[in-house]
């Protein structure tokens, strides 16, 4: 008898563990398709057995020997067409088990350049690394960015035939493509992040395990490439980002902004390795857009009380991320902090410049209301809370400012 | 190895902007090009098509066909050229292309064909 506990259990270690497997047989078969299915199988036999059996010493080797026996099994009862797979498969001295371990990690990095290969589009990209390197289930995929399942499907059936049809390579590119490549893959996991971290809409759970997924596969980047000073930034500002997830919500569900956050809350854990993995890549002197963000959010987690925030290192760190990255939304958040050096009117200056670009941007609006609130201006500061609330569905951002509104309005 | 169709879009708009000394440019960069193609060995086939407007349809109809003038789609943007390489993989093709664009100056789409060719 299974409980569902067991289950969960064993779900959880697939979950872990199926990106290594599916990479392995993908290399060894040459097809997606098969190495999933084959996973997938070893999925369903390790529910059957494990319950009564107990979980194997090393229960990545066990699925990826299982899930490459399926494999070959299947090939050999289809067609003969199929016979140089399984003949490649059975002849590859490297799919010998005991070699896994070394060779598997380089089998994943492979699989993450196909996956976010930029012949395929953004959307595509992001479910594919979630269901081939994160283990997660189409449905899970689909249910964490709000679309009908059969979309969801859909998307990945497609992407993956553009990849058979095209013959995108499993390949970790070389030096001179390597940063255009590595681009589109730190993307996805930020975006699988993001995705995670500020939707407030769908299942808490699964959002918790997007973050957690992100922060996953972005190890496995950092130890695979550990070179890379922008995957180890990105891994950082990830890091640093999660550490104030228990304070940036009240116990009502309420969002509770930076400022208002209770410090005390912040995982020290996930700020220590945050810290040291910031200070790590800006030693190497080869600044990009993660590692800048990163440096910002240290900055942050470095004050005990919202007030200690060293502001002016901050603005420095937003006219970097300017240079490297120029947005209007980095400008806006430079202006948060502009503001706390030189005064809000100061800060609304640089943000009212950024009219012309950001009028349509929720935050633009509601960053300018909270300016206004501090200067006194409260007509305008609430039909800016108006402005802002016109322009987001998100059920946590709305009831905050709903409250700053009323809030506003009763001092007048 | 696959074979990957490299199309050049063009449009009569864009042409008649292009300066002669340009176009001349561009036929002598896209003549390098395909020597290079044809040394590296992924040259299958390529050319440049007269423009749309030469194009003749043949439609199939009641067991007979019918022939009307073109183009079968009227569009602004319209096939002006093609090749056909063969590559390892689609990296390799995109590299390809990435030159071919340079060469002509325009957006090359890439797709792959259906199956090797019979040996």
């Amino acid at each position: 008898m299974t409980t569902d506990a067991q289950v969960l259990d064993i779900s959880r270690v697939f979950r872990e563990e199926s990106g290594r497997a599916i990479a392995t047989l993908v290399r060894s078969f040459g097809d997606i398709d098969v190495a999933e299915e084959a996973v997938q199988e070893a999925f369903e036999v390790a529910i059957e057995k494990w319950p009564s059996s107990g979980m194997p010493p090393n229960p990545g080797a066990w699925i990826t020997t299982t899930a490459r026996n399926r494999a070959i099994d299947r090939l050999r009862r289809e067609s003969k067409r199929h016979d140089r797979h399984t003949q490649a498969a059975a002849l590859d001295p490297d799919d010998e088990p005991g070699q896994d371990v070394g060779r598997v990690t380089d089998e994943r990095l492979r699989l993450i350049f196909t996956c976010c290969h930029p012949a395929l589009a953004p959307a595509a990209q992001v479910a594919l690394t979630l269901r081939l390197l994160g283990g997660l289930q189409t449905a899970e995929i689909a249910k964490a960015f709000l679309v009908p399942e059969p979309t969801m499907a859909q998307r990945l059936v497609r992407a993956k035939a553009k990849i058979k049809a095209n013959n995108i390579p499993y390949r970790v590119p070389g030096d001179a493509e390597l940063p255009d490549r590595l681009r589109p893959v730190l993307a996805v996991l930020y975006l699988v992040f993001n995705e995670g971290y500020t939707a407030s809409s769908g299942d808490e759970l699964i959002r918790q395990d997007l973050c957690a997924e992100a922060i996953r596969l972005a190890r496995v980047l950092v130890e695979l490439m550990p070179d890379e000073p922008e995957a180890i930034g990105l891994l950082a500002l990830m890091l640093l980002i999660e550490s104030r997830r228990a304070a940036r919500t009240a116990a009502d569900g309420s969002l509770v902004l930076l400022p208002d956050q209770a410090r005390t809350l912040w995982d020290r854990d996930l700020i220590t390795e945050g810290h040291t993995l910031v200070r790590a890549c800006l030693r190497r002197n080869v600044p990009g857009p993660y590692q800048i963000q990163a440096a910002i959010n240290a900055v942050h987690s470095d004050a005990s009380t919202a007030a200690d925030t060293d502001w002016r290192q901050v603005v420095v760190l937003y006219d970097q991320l300017l240079v490297v990255a120029p947005s209007p939304v980095v400008s806006l958040n430079r202006a948060v902090a502009v503001a706390e050096v030189d005064g809000p009117a100061a800060g609304l200056d640089v943000v009212d410049r950024l009219a012309g670009e950001l009028g349509e941007f929720h935050l633009f609006h509601s960053t300018r209301a909270d300016l206004l609130r501090r200067l006194g201006r409260t007509d305008d500061a609430a039909a800016a809370y108006h402005s802002a609330l016109r322009l987001t569905a998100n059920a946590a951002e709305r009831e905050f400012l709903e409250r700053r509104r009323a809030a506003t309005l009763s001092r007048r | 190895m696959t074979q990957y169709l490299l199309s050049v879009y063009v449009s009569d708009e864009a042409m008649a902007n292009v300066a002669e000394a340009d176009m001349q440019a561009a036929f002598a960069a896209v003549d390098t090009f395909n020597a290079e193609l044809r040394d590296a060995g992924a040259w299958v086939f390529g050319g440049g098509l007269h423009p749309a407007n030469t194009a003749t349809v043949v439609t199939p109809k009641d067991r007979d066909t019918v022939v009307t003038d073109g183009p079968f789609a009227e569009t602004k943007e319209y096939l002006g050229g093609f090749w056909i390489v063969e590559a390892p993989d689609l990296d390799a093709a995109l590299a390809i292309a990435k030159r071919a664009s340079v060469a002509c100056g325009g957006p090359v789409e890439v797709r792959p064909f259906q199956d090797e060719p019979a040996e």
